[in-house]
């Protein structure tokens, strides 16, 4: 399909945001009616390089070209003007507009210079026709539906725009796995129609299963291009993080004794209609997973034992002793000892623009602190030894959390957690968009902990995870524990089989049913 | 079916606001003094629905006002200045024979609508949070005020003619100013909320990001909302003059215009935190606000108790938006 | 999810807008540039005498700055300022009548009224989650009421206790009790704020509640507590403004609640919450007495000073209070 002149093409991108050089004389070539991968790590420039493509900010230094000439983007708007438009990773969607106008956002149809709301609904139904979300109502507010239909509609609104390079940051990250199987149908018809695509994921699988061709992207610069297929999974990965890849998970320990207490125990846990009646138990030194599909109740399940849901119903025991927590300030209290790691680090676990020591020390105030007056000095010695603990890289320790790397900020969410010493700890998809070097020191930490006595329950979306770091994975559905699956039995194919189809999961003791 | 119920989910704050309304100023009417005097005679409520009609309909344009800005999630702390400015101006310029007294008048709306936008160019280009800039944009206007009426006076030529007209009734029947009211809302409110930069409007509002993400004209959005604010902020005031013939300075009244348009709007269901809501919902709020605050004077209490009375129903009106609260099951959500 | 952040706060500029802050800086700078163009028009402008006499001033709107600093470093703010002050005042010296128990009591007294509004402010706020704009709108709106069905309905006794005049009218070795009582406050509150975990959950606030929330700390609590002193503090305004006047008068309010604002925010406080610090507010305090202070010795007619002040507060928000592009 590649004519003589690629469609698009940068050369020599630089972008410094201060003293960081985001990008650093960056190429990339993209071709008409071909899945374009990028990989790399965070902080490997991936974002920044879409963003200069897209209008949303401005390189330093360097060249775009569009079919040979070189273009200039100002703005978003001028970007999708030459057919670039951007599925971003963070929603652009506006939460209190309908649907329709949303997909229709710029540039309606107008009549006597009012919006034409009948055209627009028309070319609205048309795009999600086009991206598989017809049963989504165009007159529906965006802020009423959930993340999966929402990302549906962004890919409607990208396609509203006709775009000829069209690309997805992380755009599946939301998605069940059908809603993806959906939007690849939509992303192969759009590359026979010549549409060029970027594609960018942190899922391995995705990668393999889409793209034609693939870059990596370390420190800014690009630094292998090859055809999807030519390498293998371990070279890619050497390649994104420029060393030699180790096995990343920790090796697990023998299970611990039958006869060890639990410290954790759950009784039919509700919260209509989100949890019906969870029951678990973690002993000290378990790591225990939570599988299952996306939304199944996981993050309301943990966000049930850390006090934080009004009017559940079910039992609750720590060290044998029931507890009723209603906030987290109880659930933290040294006597229960809990933590959790919340999902969305930048706007639950800390405060971007305070500095690094203010939030390592903001869980655990009371550990030094007398009547409330700051300790400051033993304030300081925990927070020094949490960052060297954890080998987080930030200039001291005064610089606000926020210019630190997204793999570096979510070391300290788990290390302002850590300083209190916790006996069990939540972790609610930890490693969600971070790079490989440092979920690997998340997981021998977990380990750590683990071995230290520490009761673990860990929610990921990442099965490569669940089977590489715990001890027992309970596989969730409805808002219920569904399967138990122990040691050896942790497979992907057992994953994904118990995760959708329940039957065969209730079937049980067979291993890993097939043709899941 | 499901067409209407997204239309009535979106109008629901305004559909309130015309209950509370039409709940107060059935009450008010029905215990009028007037009314009981003389009864339900077309005379006598047309009077007093031209009195009241007159009184809300002032609020009711700042309360518009500030619609337009608080829907892009910004606060218009001048508008109660730029109303007073506009009634000095309005005072001054407002006099001899009619066409120069309209010309007057549309000079008094220009003055509104350059106080609006440098308003928002501060916003815009200065890139300061918009309470702080109109809390001294505000004093600045104010001070122009008080140079043009040192103290509350009025132009010897003043056109009275073209004040009662717009003070008086449409054929013996309709208050002027509602009528005046409608036109606003058909000629500035329903062709902004349809064009493509009033749906920015809501927009920006909404999430300043992702409407800059989708390439939406935002600076032309928050230029407009802010200089229409100007703009009808202004036309209060003209109207504040076609009431009282006169043009006074009072720093008092400025301030409370801009408390009542704050609470009108929220009593209309507009959300201060931008992108819900709708003008219409803040002129019942605004309306509904005025008939509470009038409800005392029916009763025959002592006017000493209307500040008190005021102060406790707006209270319980914004406490009564809170009920939702206690359906949130997830605390996070409370932070929202 | 992806780097996306990585790069973009850390933008420009750690060295210079961390630690104390251009914003303070240059607040004081103004302060000195105010006082060289006022020594221009009249040698007076750098006597101590004169300088006292304005942080004498100053130290009223200083104490109501100081509380609503707090709320606003929560990301809120509170309207209710003006007749919050006016209760503080007209409940001390209400207190006067009452015998000499009354007399020792007026100070504590209308700090305590003023406490109450607040805490009624911060109930509406943490636990109704209703907008601060609006409650505390609503509050000023029934304090107002109260006041004047109370001065109207029972006349009651309007001037100040000994007390009262004292901390706010006299002198202590040539220097005002008032200015006194400010460094008191003033200590207390850089204390509270820097060295205390309630501070620390102050800023982690008016930063991200949820986050806040998630860490433990009992934010509902805190916001109370924080509009509560909030009130304790404009009443005691109200308390030293009577003691300083010698009698509590409807209204005397007003005329605070703009600069508490202005002198929060032009001391770099950002009014979004979560960062600023107590030495701004003073600072920006102090501007604004001296700002008002000169603009009336000048003999400049009304009208005039409210435009002068007006727009400088502007173009010195422009010179610093923007905000940083997002992008």
């Amino acid at each position: 399909m590649a004519g003589t002149e690629p469609l698009f093409r940068m050369e020599g991108i630089t972008k410094r945001y201060g003293g960081v050089l985001a990008l650093d004389r960056a190429e990339l070539t993209v071709e008409a009616g071909r899945v374009h991968a990028i990989l790399g790590e965070n902080g490997a420039g991936k974002s920044t390089l879409i963003k200069v493509m897209s209008g949303v900010v401005r390189p330093d230094e360097g060249r775009l070209l569009l079919e040979g000439r070189e273009v200039n983007f100002p703005d978003p708007a001028a970007a999708n003007a030459a057919g670039i438009v951007c599925i971003f990773q963070e929603l652009s969607l506006i939460p209190e507009l309908t649907v329709a106008d949303n997909i229709i956002a710029s540039r309606p149809p107008k009549w006597l210079g009012m919006i034409d709301r009948k055209a627009q609904r028309r070319l609205a139904e048309e795009a999600l026709e086009r991206a598989g979300g017809a049963e989504i109502h165009p007159s529906a507010l965006v802020k009423d539906l959930p993340l999966s239909r929402r990302q549906i509609v962004e890919i409607a609104k990208a396609l509203a725009r006709q775009p000829r390079v069209l690309i997805l940051d992380e755009a599946t990250s939301a998605l069940t796995s059908s809603d993806v199987a959906r939007v690849f149908e939509v992303l192969r018809r759009l590359r026979a129609e010549g549409v060029a695509l970027l594609y960018i994921s942190h899922r391995m699988h995705e990668i393999a299963e889409l793209a034609d061709t693939c870059t990596v992207f370390r420190n800014g610069r690009n630094v292998a291009t090859y055809e999807a297929g030519t390498k293998t999974d371990e070279q890619v990965v050497e390649l994104m993080i420029g060393r030699e890849y180790h096995n990343v998970f920790p090796r697990k320990p023998p299970a611990p004794d039958a006869s060890v207490k639990p410290l954790l125990e759950v009784k039919d846990l509700a919260w209509a209609p989100r949890l019906n009646g969870v029951s678990l138990s973690v002993r000290p030194g378990e790591v225990v997973g939570l599988g299952g599909l996306d939304g199944q109740g996981q993050r309301e399940l943990l966000l049930a034992l850390f006090g934080v849901l009004r009017g559940t119903t079910g039992e609750v025991v720590v060290d044998g002793r029931p507890v009723w927590l209603n906030s987290p300030r109880q659930a933290r209290a040294g006597e229960i000892g809990m933590a959790l790691i919340p999902e969305d680090r930048k706007t639950e676990g800390l405060m971007l623009p305070m500095s690094v020591r203010d939030n390592l020390s903001f869980a655990a105030m009371p550990l030094f602190s007398r009547g409330g007056i700051i300790d400051r000095g033993a304030e300081r010695r925990a927070v020094e030894k949490m960052v060297k603990l954890l080998a987080i890289k930030s200039d001291g320790v005064a610089v606000p959390a926020g210019s630190l790397s997204g793999g570096n900020q979510q070391k300290i969410v788990i290390a302002k957690w850590l300083m209190r010493r916790p006996r069990i700890i939540l972790l609610n998809d930890p490693t969600r968009g971070i790079d490989v070097g440092t979920k690997q020191e998340i997981y021998q930490l977990l380990r750590r902990l683990a071995d230290e006595g520490a009761a673990i329950i860990l929610y990921s979306t990442d099965y490569d995870e669940l089977i590489g770091c715990c001890d027992r994975v309970l596989v969730m559905y409805d808002g219920a524990v569904r399967r138990t699956l122990e040691g050896a039995e942790i497979t992907e194919r057992a994953l994904v089989a118990s995760a959708l189809s329940i039957d065969n999961a209730k079937l049980g003791a067979a291993p890993a049913p097939a043709g899941a | 079916m499901s067409e209407f119920r997204f239309w009535f989910a979106n109008q629901r704050g305004a559909l309130l606001a015309l209950v509370l309304f039409l709940l107060m100023f059935g009450i008010y009417i029905a215990n009028h003094p007037a009314i009981q005097n003389s009864g339900f005679t077309v005379e006598a409520v047309g009077n007093v629905v031209q009195t009241a009609a007159n009184k809300g309909v002032l609020l009711a344009l700042v309360a518009m006002a500030q619609t337009f800005v608080v829907l892009t999630a910004g606060i218009d702390l001048s508008v109660g200045m730029v109303f007073i400015l506009a009634n000095c101006v309005a005072s001054v310029v407002v006099i001899g024979p009619l066409p120069m007294a309209i010309l007057g008048v549309v000079g008094v709306l220009l003055v509104g609508a350059v106080c609006g936008a440098i308003n928002g160019l501060v916003v815009i280009f200065g890139r300061l949070q918009p309470i702080v800039v109109t809390l001294a944009t505000g004093a600045v206007y104010f001070g122009i005020a008080l140079w043009l009426r040192p103290s509350p006076a009025s132009a010897p030529d003043f056109n009275s003619d073209l004040a009662d007209f717009f003070t008086g009734k449409l054929f013996d029947l309709i208050p002027t100013s509602l009528v005046m009211l409608l036109v606003i809302v058909l000629v500035v409110w329903i062709p902004v909320r349809r064009s493509e930069i009033g749906r920015t409007i809501y927009a920006v509002g909404s999430s300043e990001s992702a409407a800059y993400m989708s390439g939406m004209p935002i600076r032309r959005a928050k230029f407009l909302a802010y200089m229409l604010a100007g703009l009808l902020a202004a036309l209060g005031g003209v109207f504040l003059t076609f009431f009282t013939y006169s043009g006074e300075a009072s720093s008092a009244n400025g301030s409370t215009y801009t408390l009542y348009s704050i609470a009108a709007v929220v009593l209309g269901g507009v959300s201060l935190f931008g992108g819900r809501g709708s003008a219409i919902g803040a002129i019942f709020g605004a309306l509904a606000f005025r008939a509470i605050g009038d409800l005392l004077f029916v009763f025959n209490l002592d006017p000493l108790w209307q500040p008190l009375f005021q102060g406790v129903v707006l209270l319980i009106a914004v406490c009564i938006g809170a009920a939702r609260l206690f359906q949130v099951r997830n605390r996070l959500e409370l932070f929202g | 999810m992806a780097e996306t952040t990585a790069p973009v706060p850390s933008g420009r500029s750690k060295s210079w807008r961390d630690g104390v802050n251009v914003p303070v800086l240059t607040a004081f700078g103004c302060i000195i540039v105010l006082l060289v163009l006022g020594s221009l028009y009249s040698p007076n402008f750098l006597s101590p005498e004169y300088l006292l006499q304005q942080l004498k001033v100053g130290a009223f709107l200083g104490i109501i700055a100081t509380g609503m600093m707090l709320v606003i470093l929560l990301g809120q703010i509170d309207l209710s300022v003006p007749w919050t002050v006016t209760v503080g005042a007209m409940m001390g010296c209400a207190a006067v009548s009452y015998g000499p128990a009354g007399q020792a009591l007026a100070i504590p007294f209308g700090i305590f009224c003023g406490l109450v509004i607040g805490a009624v402010n911060g109930f509406g706020v943490a636990y109704l989650r209703i907008p601060s704009m609006i409650v505390t709108l609503a509050v000023n709106a029934v304090a107002q009421g109260l006041m004047v069905a109370y001065t109207g309905g029972f006349a009651p006794q309007d001037a100040a206790s000994p007390a009262m005049k004292l901390i706010a009218a006299q002198s202590t070795l040539g220097v005002p009790n008032a200015v006194l009582v400010w460094i008191v406050v003033g200590a207390l509150a850089v204390f509270l704020l820097t060295r205390t975990t309630f501070g620390r959950a102050v800023y982690g606030i008016g930063n991200k509640e949820a986050a806040a929330y998630l860490s433990g700390v009992s934010t509902q609590r805190v916001v109370l507590v924080a509009f509560a002193l909030c009130g304790a503090l404009s009443a005691f305004g109200g308390v030293l403004l009577a003691g300083y006047a010698g009698k509590a008068a409807q209204s005397m309010g007003d005329a605070y609640l703009l600069p508490a604002i202005a002198a929060v925010v032009l001391g770099g406080t950002s009014i979004l919450g979560g960062r600023g610090s107590y030495l701004g507010t003073v600072a920006g305090a102090v501007l604004i007495t001296l700002l008002q202070s000169i603009l009336s010795v000048m003999q400049i007619a009304e009208f005039g000073r409210q435009i002068i002040y007006g727009v400088i507060i502007l173009a010195m928000l422009l010179l610093y209070g923007r905000e940083k592009v997002i992008r």
